[in-house]
């Protein structure tokens, strides 16, 4: 047994933040994420030393709420232009790999 | 004619204006100096130099026709690859976009154009401008013209490197944690960042958006504040843009360059004094507070108990917000697709395209953001993070009851050498120790040189009130009219 603190994340939960992150990690890299995640959120995990059960929560510093515009028509984008950067395209709509599993043998 | 690409932007317009010289010769003179040396720098990841001279002929066609010169015209500009840029390919320091070539110009390249600046380029990074070297874009390093084998700060190095370098006399950079500021510091040259909301996010790729401000560097701190005032100001297409009127920074910086800081009230965190900084920062920065003493500004002690946390609430708030944002690079829409054989799903090439795409420290942003924002996790990490960038809010306020601006150095320690904090992450994340409440709390801050440790630049940093950045540009104009501008060595 290692004298060492308790680890924040195991080998196993970095592979399952990588598959939610659709990341496909190599096994080497999970071995070095899994050390390196395990000191940034020890690092972090700082933020619970302070008392703030009463304080309300910050997720923006600019006190701005509903900002509409004028619903009006104004120029955009072609369809052309919007397709532009595309990996793959095909009748003006960016063609995806397949989404839903299918029967191969059907 | 002297040397033009010495000149500060200031020197370069007047020169236009008046017929000295020409749009296209300044901006000849600085294609010429980055064919010279940025193959030693890498300030550069794409050099537009027929966009550069088209748009100073138009100077100077507009010029010969008698037309009224904006205060910036004809001077060159480097853009951090972190804006949009029509036609002239914007990849973030990423491979997952390479080779794009975004459809729209973001606003503030809108403005550059509208104000006759000539953009050069588009200037390296750390990936999605995350990092604090310029070590984390995918396309090498940037160097630091004071000492090539040290790293030019970050993310934005390639900026402040192409102005120490006499590559630009302009550069646009966007600061989330210091990406402006501290490059500033640790390449002797000026970097502000405006208030959130100061200035517009469209067309900056996002990285965190709740923190993300695009911002004006230089050489002189008057050059800062007329680059802010071209780009600044309302944005009806970025929904969390300031409708005031902006400050009027120019005014501030002429007033600071009178050397008169009588009456103004300046700020040292005590929570700052010699918190893991070089003996060198500080000392240099201890200089810096005798010389604002001695221009009349009047020094006292603040207390803001809360900003020791400022550095892990950041690092859980903004991994969150790029974890989301960065979802958009899912291979379908834009840049890279990697794995698409027509046997692999969707989620499968979506994977893949991402794993070859993000370079390992956007990776990890990514996997630290979505576990704090994981159930059961939410609460202690990210909802606790908002909760202490409410108190870190309060603080700022408690402390600016008492002073104008509060003063810091910007970084704690010098321009490091390359490679030395790349395997221990968290080492790296401390350069941003001294820039990050700022952000926090959304005000603004500017870096201005104040002198040198060991032969390298240290920045002063001022930061001011929201909406107040004419404050900062004061104090900042004030400190340079004394100490001067820093100069590298020859290349």
């Amino acid at each position: 047994m290692k004298g060492a603190p308790m680890a924040a994340i195991s080998r196993e939960e970095v592979a399952h933040l990588a598959r939610l992150s659709r990341l496909a990690v190599t096994e080497e890299e999970l071995d070095t994420f899994a050390g390196q995640l395990d000191v940034i959120l020890q690092a972090v995990a700082q933020v619970g030393e302070v008392a703030a059960a009463d304080i309300p929560p910050t997720s923006h510093s600019v006190p701005l709420t509903n900002v509409f515009r004028e619903d009006v028509v104004t120029p955009c984008l072609t369809p052309q232009e919007a397709l532009s950067g595309a990996p793959d395209a095909e009748e003006q709509r960016f063609r995806v790999p397949r989404i839903l599993d299918e029967d191969v043998a059907s | 004619m002297s040397d033009l690409t010495k000149l500060s932007a200031v020197e370069i317009a007047g020169l236009v204006a008046s017929g000295q010289t020409s749009a296209v010769e300044v901006t000849q003179a600085h294609l010429d100096r980055i064919a010279a040396v940025d193959g030693r720098i890498n300030a550069f990841l794409h050099v537009d130099s027929e966009g550069a001279l088209a748009a100073a002929r138009e100077v100077d066609a507009q010029r010969a026709a008698g037309a009224q010169l904006g205060p910036l015209a004809g001077v060159p500009v480097a853009v951090k690859d972190v804006l949009t840029t029509k036609g002239v390919p914007t990849t973030v320091g990423s491979k997952i976009l390479e080779g794009w070539r975004p459809p729209y110009d973001s606003t503030i390249v809108q403005r550059l154009r509208d104000a006759g600046t000539v953009m050069l380029g588009k200037t390296n990074m750390d990936e999605f401008a995350m990092g604090s070297s310029t070590e984390y874009s995918a396309y090498g390093p940037t160097r630091n013209p004071w000492d090539t084998d040290r790293i030019p700060g970050g993310s934005g190095g390639g900026s402040a490197a192409a102005l120490a370098a006499y590559e630009a006399p302009l550069a646009i950079g966007s600061d989330t944690g210091g990406s402006i500021r501290q490059p500033g510091a640790v390449t002797g040259t000026v970097g502000a960042k405006p208030t959130y909301g100061g200035t517009s996010r469209y067309g900056l790729v996002a990285f965190s958006s709740s923190l993300d401000t695009p911002g004006p560097c230089a050489r002189t701190v008057l050059d800062a504040a007329l680059l802010h005032e071209a780009i600044g100001g309302h944005d009806p297409r970025d929904s969390t843009s300031i409708a005031a009127p902006m400050p009027d920074v120019v005014a501030a910086a002429k007033l600071g360059a009178t050397g008169d800081l009588t009456g103004v009230r300046l700020g040292i965190v005590s929570e700052f004094a010699g918190e893991g900084a070089e003996p060198g920062v500080m000392a240099a920065f201890h200089e810096a507070v005798d010389t604002l003493t001695k221009l009349g500004a009047e020094i006292v002690e603040v207390s803001c108990p809360h900003f020791k946390y400022a550095l892990p609430a950041y690092y859980l708030i903004a991994p969150s917000e790029c974890s989301s944002n960065l979802a958009r690079f899912d291979g379908v829409r834009f840049g890279l697709r990697v794995g698409d054989d027509g046997n692999r799903s969707l989620e499968e090439v979506m994977s893949l395209t991402r794993e070859a795409g993000f370079g390992p420290e956007v990776k990890r942003r990514i996997m630290i953001g979505t576990y704090a924002l994981s159930s059961g996790y939410y609460d202690a990490y990210y909802g606790q993070a908002q909760k202490v960038r409410t108190l870190i809010t309060r603080d700022f306020t408690a402390a600016f009851e008492q002073v104008d601006a509060l003063i810091s150095p910007t970084t704690p320690f010098v321009a490091f050498p390359l490679g030395a904090r790349t395997s221990d992450p968290y080492q790296m994340y401390l350069a941003d120790l001294f820039t990050i409440p700022t952000n926090l709390y959304g005000g603004p801050g500017i870096s201005v040189p104040c002198g040198l440790a060991d032969g390298l630049p240290v920045g002063l940093q001022v930061m001011a009130p929201t909406m107040a950045d004419d404050r900062m540009y004061r104090v900042a104009a004030a400190l340079e009219s004394a100490v001067g501008t820093l100069t590298p060595p020859t290349l």
